[in-house]
């Protein structure tokens, strides 16, 4: 296209530079469903990379007492950003890229139902994240008093109202996540319509793959939950340039309406994030321990249960807000109920495992790590929602050991599991296991160290979000330890990276089917063509590929 | 799965056509938008620290109501009218809606200019006007959106380009529209009933 | 219960072990409680963590045993193992299984709130008000008229003569957390609220602890000290602390000089003229051991440093540098050094 009002090039020359501005043609202007998904994929993943950087730099900090490596606003910038970056631009992006990638190839599709909107979404994400860091550069405002959000990542009121929070710097974050909601919103549309109006001939609700069960339940949670978001962060930037009063308490405005409108967003959004973790193992423990998942409907059941709970807990956020006795309890026992549900996914993946051929390959890896670190992270999650417990455990690192158990233990674990297990579709291309091995055990190792021993300082009265600590308080070891256990997740990460880019370099073909699989996706060629399927396939069982290599005992015979 | 070039298999027949689930879907993520400020507006009921206050000012807007509703009633008959091919009677019907829709807006910014150069009621003044200007604001805005789709399915259609087959997609217009509806109704029972 | 939550103290406290030397800090560990609603918190929390420690065991046992005896082996005969697709009393079972231990958990839990949430007070109580600042605390004690900041002091409860703290918490600026881990659990402070909390120290002696709830720059320094003394020293402070400030005739031109800084307009000095409401009450400044709550102790060349500079030990402290010359800054604080 650039070279059509330039000089004629020579047309070697003309053909390379065509095939460079085409490829990027190609990338950007594609309403392609796979493209999509792996733009979505890939963005997350470098945002990954810069929250993991702040992350670092955060632990620098914190690793001796009294350090002063960073200035206190340098280092609440970081963990803002850390944790935006983390729960918006890595968490959301990553999840609705894997759903936009394997929802109409699970179907039997050809796109999503609505291809254009995908792509504008995925663009409005990417446009929020980097106004989100464009802050760094832009946001120094009229009081010089600017650079990046330093409000936290829940950004409560009123620290975050125009008296405190000078400059432009808020700003950013609420149009940043803002914009970005855009994405996540227009995904959830476009798989819910997809799920419902596109499967294959033959493809029942009940015959659905769970992942797509299961990020049709994260949709209906997205479509609820962002847009109270989106609404409070409205009224915040009213407040901010129009005068507003919403959150202004010096006008009897109520400082804690805004962690009620937060946190009945903030709690689905940690199951939004966390459903699509129990998507990816749903998939992928069947297919390495050779025997069907357990408890199909069961599944379905606990995750819509796990949805509608999911609106009724959030207040277990506020326990310390002082709140009556009767608030307490409820939001209190109604967080533990979710255990039920839960459980029942837990111990159906172990009942999958039971009686199976078990092949431990890198995927199967990561999920059996999340098995266990997503167990302990929902009985400290227990402990959290036992109030008294809670009213000492709020706002402490125990509650950033909770959650970053949860948030890599749990979703972080199957992110990486499922980039293992689907990249051969993605690429047609196989990725290192021995590479893939090192990236497991040094990262399991890394964050063990990092964040099990967080829970200790959370119980020895260490708050969160503090850019330092007096040397007398007796928590100097417990966050060595935790700063040393970046230094192995970091190279955990680099090998990630590099057996990414090894596999390019390899090109080790994968086959359309490396796994002996069963779902959709695998019966067509690795990488899909654009159409996906030559012929739109036909099914008569959740698991069609099965049926096809076991014509003797298909499932649609028991199901 | 015969059919080498499958194009009208793509979208299996299904109760569900793809915009009507999507129209379904974003219908939901906006209750969820309104259902905020709605919340908003019931919380700070009579916690402004200065007047105006609501009971003081604000009347019941009947004339508005009854014009949005009647809106509502009339492009439900012009998309019956357009799924007959009859496209006059969906023009006039499309017309009638955005004229009873620009009257509301009307009315509303007739209301709107009382309120502020009367009663001296601004979004900044107390929590009254902050709650009610961001939600009586945002559901005209809606209603905007509306008219803007509404006039430009309208102009298409005096020009000739609408027929029978847009019919499910005049339709979902009209959903649309029928829910801005109902989000006034929620937003009168609020503001004009309960907060006053 | 109790034992387990010892056991369990000691295991935290002695790892971050230090010999608990007098007027060093302890560890302000939450199993490390000594007051009334702390212990019941500890309590508790042993039995939660009992609880989940137990299912984490069973639950990480079956994972384990399915993974090591269900692995594949190498002279796997290739065929695929028996498909079972599901279960329904399996499914009732785990599913009704934890529905009894929620059950069982939630009346505890119920329990415990309703025991530590607890509206009446008993005979002589203790009224203080905590009123949260970016970033430093300060104390009204109603009862006797007096103001403090930073470090709060509460008498000892006795069995025989019960003399439990009830702190109102508010702010005057955007939400903090009360929070001292030995002896409550934490409350936040909240603009335009009061909230409630309650302390019964059954221990004399300094406990440690800081807001925590992030608000603004400054967060991490917001450092609380409570002293819980017995009655009789609890007295001779209050009694220290209402009286007006100290009048040294020896420092009346230091004096003079720092009525005429700003000083005044942000400090309390109680028989001076600085009245100010922005800054902690100075009135006696020298009974107190540290600095802008908790970043240094109060001496003279800290206070120096501090008039000087505020940035310098609390960078983003909301008190301003006075651009006063060094000699007036020594002069300065040789008054406030007066102020016992
Ligand atoms: C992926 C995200 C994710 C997930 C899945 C969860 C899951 C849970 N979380 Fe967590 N949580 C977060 C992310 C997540 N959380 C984040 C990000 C925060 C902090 C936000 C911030 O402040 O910045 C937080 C904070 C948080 C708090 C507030 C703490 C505070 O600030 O004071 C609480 C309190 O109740 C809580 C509870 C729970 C519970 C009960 C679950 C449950 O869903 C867990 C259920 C699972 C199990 C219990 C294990 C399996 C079950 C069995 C084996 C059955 C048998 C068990 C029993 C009978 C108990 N979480
Ligand atoms: C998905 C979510 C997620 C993930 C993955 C992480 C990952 C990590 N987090 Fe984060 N965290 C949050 C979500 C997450 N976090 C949230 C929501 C908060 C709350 C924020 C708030 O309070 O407002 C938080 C807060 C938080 C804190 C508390 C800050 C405070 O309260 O003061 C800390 C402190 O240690 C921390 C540490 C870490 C570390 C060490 C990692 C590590 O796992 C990171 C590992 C990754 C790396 C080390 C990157 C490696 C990069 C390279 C090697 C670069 C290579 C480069 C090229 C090849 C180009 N996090
Ligand atoms: C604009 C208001 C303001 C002015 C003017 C001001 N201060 Fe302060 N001062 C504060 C605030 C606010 C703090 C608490 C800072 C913190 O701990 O974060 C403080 C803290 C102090 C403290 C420590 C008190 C303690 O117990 O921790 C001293 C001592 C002090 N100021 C002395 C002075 C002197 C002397 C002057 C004049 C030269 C002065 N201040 C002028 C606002 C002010
Ligand atoms: Cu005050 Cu944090
Ligand atoms: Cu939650």
């Amino acid at each position: 296209m650039a070279a059509i009002d330039g000089p004629a090039p020579g047309v070697a020359e003309r053909a390379r530079s065509r095939g460079w501005t085409e490829t990027l043609h190609d990338w950007v202007a594609t309403v392609d469903h796979k493209k999509l998904g792996l733009l979505y994929i890939g963005a997350g993943i470098v945002f990954f990379l810069i929250g993991g950087l702040e992350a670092a730099a955060m632990r620098w900090q914190l690793a001796f007492p009294d350090n002063d490596a960073l200035a206190p606003d340098t280092f609440n910038r970081l963990f803002t950003m850390h944790g935006t970056t983390m729960v918006f631009l890595v968490g959301m992006p990553i999840i609705t890229g894997f759903g936009n990638y394997l929802i109409p190839l699970m179907i039997g599709a050809r796109d999503m139902a609505f291809p254009r909107l995908n792509a504008w979404g995925f663009w409005m994400f990417a446009f929020g994240g980097l106004l989100l860091y464009f802050s760094y550069f832009g946001s120094t405002g009229l009081y010089g008093a600017g650079s990046a959000p330093d409000v936290g990542w829940f950004a409560y009121a009123p620290l975050a109202g125009k008296a405190f929070s000078r400059g432009n710097a808020t700003d950013y974050w609420i149009l940043g996540i803002l914009i970005s909601g855009f994405g996540s919103l227009s995904g959830a549309i476009n798989m819910i319509a997809t799920a419902f109006t596109m499967r294959c001939k033959g493809m029942t609700l009940g015959r659905m793959p769970l992942l797509v069960w299961m990020m049709v339940v994260v949709s209906f949670l997205i479509l609820i939950a962002m847009p109270p978001l989106t609404a409070a962060q409205v009224m915040l930037l009213f407040d901010r340039f129009l005068g507003a009063r919403f959150f202004d308490t010096q006008a009897g405005g109520d400082a804690v309406l805004w962690q009620h409108f937060f946190w009945f967003f903030g709690h689905p959004e940690v199951y939004i994030l966390m459903i699509p973790g129990f998507a990816y193992v749903s998939e992928i423990i069947p297919v390495f321990s050779r025997k069907v998942i357990f408890g199909y409907a069961a599944m379905v059941a606990a995750t819509v249960a796990i949805g509608f709970l999911s609106f009724g807990v959030w207040a277990h956020h506020m326990f310390a807000v002082g709140m009556g006795k009767g608030l307490n309890i409820w939001f209190g026992a109604i967080t533990m109920v979710v255990a039920v549900p839960t459980g029942i996914k837990l111990f159906n993946w172990i009942a999958t495992l039971y009686g199976g051929k078990i092949r431990f390959r890198v995927p199967m890896l990561f999920c059996s790590a999340f098995l266990m670190q997503f167990l302990l992270a929902g009985l400290t999650g227990i402990m959290l929602a036992s109030v008294p417990f809670d009213w000492q455990l709020s706002d402490s690192y125990f509650v950033v050991a909770h959650f970053h158990y949860v948030l890599i233990g749990g979703l972080l674990f199957t992110i990486f599991a499922a980039v293992y297990y689907w990249f051969p579709k993605m690429t047609g291309l196989m990725l290192s296991e021995t590479l893939g091995r090192w990236h497991f055990w040094l990262f399991l190792l890394g964050f063990h160290l990092t964040f099990t021993t967080m829970h200790v300082q959370g119980l020895l009265g260490m708050p969160r979000r503090i850019y330092t600590y007096p040397a007398d308080r007796g928590w100097e070891i417990w966050n060595l330890v935790s700063s040393l256990g970046v230094v192995f997740q970091a190279a955990g990460v680099v090998c990630f990276i590099a057996a990414i880019a090894l596999a390019f370099r390899r090109r080790v073909p994968a086959g359309d089917d490396p796994w002996d699989a069963w779902t959709l996706e695998w019966s067509t060629s690795s990488p899909p063509p654009a159409y996906n399927f030559a012929e739109r396939p036909e099914v008569r069982s959740r698991r069609p590929l099965w049926d096809q290599k076991h014509p003797d005992d298909p499932d649609w015979k028991y199901e | 799965m015969s059919q080498a070039v499958v194009s009208a298999q793509d979208t299996a027949p299904r109760d569900w056509t793809r915009g009507q689930v999507g129209m379904l879907s974003l219908i939901l993520a906006e209750t969820s938008f309104f259902g905020v400020f709605l919340v908003a507006y019931l919380f700070y009921i009579g916690r402004s620290l200065n007047g105006p206050y609501p009971e003081d000012v604000l009347e019941l807007p009947l004339l508005a109501t009854g014009c949005l509703l009647a809106s509502s009633a009339t492009i439900g008959l012009a998309v019956r009218e357009l799924a007959r091919e009859r496209v006059a009677r969906f023009a006039a019907g499309l017309f009638a809606t955005v004229v009873l829709g620009g009257a509301f807006l009307v009315l509303t910014a007739l209301e709107w200019q009382r309120l502020i150069v009367d009663h001296g009621l601004t979004l900044s003044t107390n929590l009254f006007g902050t709650t009610y200007y961001s939600l009586v604001g945002f559901h005209a805005a809606h209603v905007c959106i509306g008219l803007l789709l509404m006039i430009g399915v309208l102009a298409l259609a005096v020009r000739g380009h609408v027929h029978r087959q847009h019919t499910e997609r005049v339709d979902l217009l009209s959903w649309y529209w029928h829910f801005v509806d109902v989000v006034w109704l929620a937003v009168l029972s609020v503001v004009y009933v309960v907060g006053v | 219960m109790t034992r387990l939550g010892c056991a369990l103290a000691l295991l935290l406290v002695g790892i971050a072990a230090r010999a608990a030397e007098p007027g060093a800090v302890q560890t302000p560990s939450i199993f490390a409680p000594v007051s009334a609603p702390s212990e019941a918190i500890a309590d508790y929390a042993a039995l939660v963590i009992g609880i989940c420690g137990a299912i984490f065991a069973v639950v990480v046992a079956l994972i384990v045993v399915a993974m090591v005896r269900f692995r594949a082996r190498a002279d796997d005969d290739g065929r695929e193992p028996p498909q079972v697709y599901a279960s329904n009393q399996i499914e009732l079972a785990w599913t009704v299984l934890p529905i009894l231990i929620v059950f069982v958990l939630g009346l505890v839990t119920a329990r415990t709130i309703l025991a530590l949430q607890k509206d009446e007070r008993p005979e002589g109580w203790l009224e203080v008000t905590a009123i949260g600042h970016q970033w430093w605390w300060e104390f009204h004690y109603p009862e006797y008229d007096i103001t403090t900041a930073n470090e709060l002091h509460i008498p000892l409860s006795q069995a025989e003569a019960r003399r439990p703290t009830f702190l109102n918490l508010q702010s005057q600026d955007v939400i903090h957390s009360f929070w001292v881990p030995q002896l409550s659990g934490k409350t936040d402070v909240v603009p335009n609220r009061t909230n409630h909390m309650w302390m019964e120290p059954t221990q004399p002696g300094l406990y440690v602890g800081q807001c925590a709830e992030y608000c603004g720059t400054q967060h991490a320094n917001m450092l609380l000290r409570v002293v819980v003394e017995t009655r009789d020293e609890f007295e001779r402070w209050v009694e220290r602390q209402q009286r007006p400030a100290v009048a040294d005739a020896s420092l009346a031109d230091e004096r003079a000089l720092f009525e005429r800084t700003a000083c005044i307009n942000c400090h309390q000095v109680r028989g001076t003229l600085a009245d100010g409401r922005f800054g902690p009450d100075l009135t006696h400044l020298m009974s107190r051991a540290t600095l802008g709550s908790g970043v240094a102790l109060n001496n003279r060349a800290n206070l120096i440093d501090w008039i000087a500079h505020p940035d310098h030990l609390k960078p983003g402290a909301r008190m301003p540098a006075m651009q006063l010359s060094p000699a007036q800054v020594e002069r300065v604080a040789d008054y406030l050094v007066s102020l016992e």
